[in-house]
């Protein structure tokens, strides 16, 4: 009961004092007030009202169209319009072409279709292939895993190179191409020359690094390059700052002069890595590469990579440096944990040509010979002029100008497809000439049509090397000759004579 | 799908953390002692920065006798492993002249091959005689010999595809074949758990990269209709083209890939499909052909199939199988091929005399017994071990068997414990797995025979109750039946 009779009254009491609250604040002292002549009354309380309605419409949020996810029927359609490209471009006659194909050992003298020639499209630049201390060899096993014969062979390199250490990669274009990733990330600043070969430049590419090339040997575009770097990242500490060279340039040949480089780098805080492939075994007194050629200390090279595919007449690839660069790389560097080891047998046919080399210095002098004769025999050459130094092994002639037109490239194809069809002769010389197309496939057919009707011809064993549509190089096409310490004088002669016959008769058309 | 307890993934997260904390602690003093120190590279940058070796400094040093073992013998079913000795506590390991003979569970040697073998191995000596160790130069150069040209068609025929193209390395065919094929403005689904090798290739290539779930083809689909959908991303342009990569079978789990719901799944929409094949080749399948055999899937619904031969022929190099324009295509463009020298001409004679046996081309019935050995010594393996109660990962049919371990310090124990009984296992830790998956990988191959299987499935369990592996509960042997047996004599 008193309940019943408390809660309505409790209520009335509740709206009395509102209502005694309202009053007061309605008839607070200066809302009577006058301001500027004008009488504030109860208007206040509007115009505080006015103000609460302006900011809540601020704080509504803007207009946005809603969002309509595509319906499955919309998505249907799209994925029944969508028409792929087809998985490859249709295919020329160029593609179509066949390889020679060698019957035999590539070694200095080959055969090819049933003849005998000789060769100088392998770089087998110490003769050291078919040597009978490489074919005895005791594992014949192909299959392997960390057997001690690698390990073996890893410090065999490491002493023969006067480093610390090395580490053994069971494929040549796959060794560059992880050890740069391995130390390089994104942010770290490259600079490299615009020559190098593919490996380099993917891996270059899968570092995600800052990249600035230079001009192909040129050490005046290195320096300034190096000093323009140096200058826009004066803060950066920790920024990693590298070069990246090739001893014996894949693409033209040239050697770079690496004492130039090592001043260069002491300067301006950078570290070398250096590619040594088509150097190592040839350049220097011993045959220790780039860095004997130039006595420079090899510890002043913070990397050097390396190819067993050329002098050593194996297979794989190697990496030398300090400890802490090789340890690195057994657990960072992909090419390594995630693939196979090298097969055994190739790890000790490796051993067994550093013995070699080590015991017959005469192959270096041999084979500097042999270049050099080269090189100057085919200095006359009409059409074609020589790019490599003088001292190396890869000897490279580009074209000294373009044929012109693109009309007079065709005639010319025509009537070199006319000749194509003339006898063979039986033994002759067959300088392995690669040619490297560039400009578009007019070039490409020319050269390749080139290369076709000096074997007809002359026996020539042409072969041209392409450049892949991944390749980024823009260095001008060119010839190149492998040249080997196995090959006799009478052989260079023949060479230099049948080159210069074949582009004597081409170029004057 | 691995399912960690969670008694165990606390403790294997507590293990890390511990690991972590004291090897931070190492490094603080290390610095000092750096410090005091002056080496002759001031002003560069160091070549390791931080963090970055820290996992190999502080984590993988400690164990580092488990990793890397040196053999002194052919991997075959039994191998001589040479003995390694560290004077300053695991940083540098010295090998010793001391060399013990144990049974080998981690080599990819599915068929036998890595041995001496009575048909291939004269072949390969002859081939080194004739061609020598190798021909320094490319394929297009002064490269390719007969011995190439026959056994890229010796492939083609094996694999059931017009043409195959064959380069000196696994790694290289994938890593330089993807960049080839799709450029910018491509796609490329590949599945989460594909090999680095598949990785390094797609991201080579400069297209844009999809994952899906490992193995699951409706998550497949999805990703497939909502990327035609979007386009492109920011310019949302159609794409040029959709590759989709995936694995024969994963050789971190072991599982078969359910390649007809995802062949079906392209056709669809209209994606290409890349096959690689690296461990299922010539281990699975009823004549050896791979996972297109074993699963019934035509070969010619498959666009590109790739392979290795370093698991099942015991040899090495890879090969990519196509159309005739294709192969064409790729000859005339892919850097393996115009930059790379040629495959070794006795590993490619190893590689066509393997491939004669496992065809019974060379009139015996070797090859036929091979496959049929391995299957039977997979599938025994596996239920034994399941029955013991390892968590063991993988379909039926695959040869590879990964045995959970989870917690860090189990992997050197496992490993430590299994090679003084003369069981050599491989263990895998990060960066190949995740980084609280560690597993023991267990290689069947045709050359075990079944008491060294017994042995091994001993050993095993030996070691794994020492250990503490064996999550699951073991299978109760059968008592009643021996009671019985015993009341009746």
């Amino acid at each position: 009961m008193d309940l019943a009779n408390y809660v309505p009254s409790a209520f009335t009491s509740l709206l009395k004092n509102a209502t005694e609250l309202i009053t007061f604040a309605y008839d607070v002292p200066f809302a009577r007030a006058v301001v500027f002549g004008v009488h504030i009354g109860g208007h206040l309380f509007v115009e505080g009202l006015l103000l609460v309605v302006i900011i809540f419409l601020l704080s509504q949020k803007s207009y946005k169209p809603p969002k309509r996810p595509l319906t499955k029927k919309e998505i249907d359609e799209l994925c029944d319009e969508w028409v792929p490209e087809s998985l490859i471009p249709p295919v020329t006659e160029e593609m179509k072409r066949e390889v020679p194909v060698l019957l035999s050992a590539a070694g200095p003298h080959t055969i090819i279709n049933g003849k005998k020639v000789v060769n100088f499209a392998s770089a087998n630049y110490l003769g050291l292939m078919g040597h009978e201390k490489l074919l005895q060899l005791h594992n014949l096993l192909p299959l392997s895993f960390h057997v001690d014969v690698h390990l073996d062979c890893e410090t065999r390199i490491a002493e023969f190179l006067g480093t610390p250490d090395s580490i053994l990669y069971s494929y040549g274009l796959s060794t560059m191409f992880s050890a740069i990733p391995a130390f390089c990330k994104k942010g770290d600043i490259i600079v490299v020359d615009e020559g190098v070969h593919w490996g380099i430049q993917n891996g270059l590419y899968l570092s995600r690094s800052t990249i600035v090339y230079f001009k192909h040997n040129d050490m005046q575009s290195l320096r300034s390059t190096l000093e323009k770097v140096t200058q826009d990242n004066k803060r950066a500490k920790k920024l990693r700052r590298y070069i990246v060279v090739e001893a014996v340039y894949q693409n033209s040949g040239q050697i770079a002069p690496l004492d130039e480089i090592i001043q260069l780098k002491e300067k301006y805080k950078f570290r070398v890595l250096l590619d040594e492939s088509n150097s190592f075994g040839v350049l220097g007194k011993s045959g220790r590469g780039l860095t004997e050629h130039f006595h420079v200390p090899v510890d002043k090279i913070d990397i050097i990579t390396a190819s067993m595919g050329h002098a050593l007449a194996s297979e794989g690839g190697f990496c030398t440096g300090s400890h802490r660069v090789v340890d690195h790389q057994r657990l960072s560097s992909s090419g390594y944990v995630f693939s196979a080891s090298l097969p055994p047998y190739l790890a000790s046919a490796a051993i067994a040509a550093i013995d070699v080399i080590e015991e017959n210095p005469q192959l270096i002098t041999m084979l500097r010979d042999n270049s050099k004769i080269l090189s100057t025999g085919l200095l006359g050459i009409q059409g074609l002029e020589l790019a490599s130094d003088i001292m190396s092994p890869l000897v490279f002639l580009r074209l000294k100008k373009s044929t012109g037109s693109l009309k007079s490239d065709l005639q010319l194809l025509e009537d070199l497809a006319d000749r194509g069809k003339c006898q063979t002769f039986d033994l002759k010389v067959l300088p392995a000439v690669c040619i490297v197309g560039l400009y578009g496939t007019t070039h490409k057919r020319f050269l390749k049509m080139m290369q076709l009707q000096v074997l007809k011809e002359h026996s020539v064993f042409v072969t041209t090397s392409k450049r892949s549509i991944v390749d980024k190089c823009n260095l001008p096409v060119g010839i190149r000759i492998y040249v080997s310490a196995a090959h006799t004088e009478s052989d260079l002669q023949k060479a230099c004579e049948s080159l210069k016959t074949v582009a004597a008769s081409l170029f004057t058309d | 799908m691995i399912t960690i307890p969670y008694l165990t993934a606390l403790t294997t997260y507590f293990s890390y953390g511990l690991l972590f904390a004291f090897g931070q602690l190492r490094d603080f003093f290390r610095k000092f002692i750096d410090w005091w120190k002056a080496s002759n590279l001031q002003g560069y940058a160091p070549i390791c920065l931080g963090l970055e070796d820290f996992y190999i400094r502080r984590l993988y040093l400690r164990i580092q006798d488990c990793f890397g073992r040196p053999i002194s013998s052919p991997p075959d079913a039994w191998f001589d492993v040479v003995e390694r000795v560290s004077n300053d506590n695991n940083k540098t390991l010295k090998r010793t002249t001391k060399v013990s003979r144990c049974l080998n569970l981690g080599s990819y040697n599915y068929l036998g091959f890595a041995a001496a073998d009575e048909y291939c191995t004269p072949r390969v000596t002859e081939t080194l005689q004739r061609y020598s160790a190798s021909t320094c130069s490319t394929r297009v150069e002064g490269g390719s010999t007969a011995l190439h040209v026959e056994l890229e068609q010796v492939v083609a025929d094996f694999v059931g595809k017009p043409a195959a193209m064959v380069t000196g390395m696994g790694y290289v065919t994938n890593s330089a074949i993807l960049p080839v094929l799709v450029r910018h403005g491509g796609l490329i689904i590949s599945d989460s758990l594909n090999h680095n090798s598949i990785v390094n290739g797609a991201r080579g290539s400069g297209a844009t990269i999809r994952v899906f779930q490992h193995n699951t083809p409706s998550h497949l689909e999805r990703v497939l209709r909502e990327q035609i959908a979007e386009g492109q991303p920011r310019t949302h342009r159609p794409w040029k083209k959709i590759i989709v990569v995936v694995e024969g079978i994963y050789s971190m789990e072991g599982e078969l890939c359910k390649l007809p719901e995802i062949v079906s799944i392209c056709k669809k929409y209209k994606a290409y499909v890349y096959l690689d094949e690296a461990h299922s080749i010539g281990a699975v399948g009823k004549t050896g052909r791979g996972v297109c055999e074993l699963l019934g899937v035509d070969t010619a619904d498959v666009d590109i199939m790739m392979g290795t031969f370093t698991k099942s022929f015991g040899s090495c190099g890879g090969y990519i199988a196509g159309s005739k324009e294709l192969i064409q295509y790729l000859k005339y463009t892919c850097p393996a091929h115009l930059y790379a020298t040629s495959i070794s001409p006795p590993a490619a004679q190893q590689i066509i005399s393997a491939i004669k046996v496992i065809l019974g081309e060379d009139g015996s019935s070797r090859g036929a017994q091979k496959l049929a050995q391995i299957r039977e010594n997979s599938n025994y393996f596996r239920s034994e071990l399941q029955k013991m109660g390892f968590e063991v990962l993988g379909d039926n049919d695959s040869p590879v068997m990964p045995i959970m371990l989870y917690n860090p310090a189990k992997i050197p124990a496992f490993s430590r414990e299994c090679l003084k009984q003369n069981v050599a296992v491989v263990t895998v830790a990060f960066p190949a797995t995740p980084l609280l998956l560690a597993r023991a990988r267990i290689c069947i191959s045709a050359a075990h025979s079944r008491e060294d299987m017994v042995k091994a499935l001993e050993v095993i369990s030996r070691v794994g109750d020492m250990v503490g592996i064996k999550y699951f509960p073991a299978e109760p042997k059968k008592p009643e039946l021996e009671e019985g047996r015993k009341k009746s004599e």
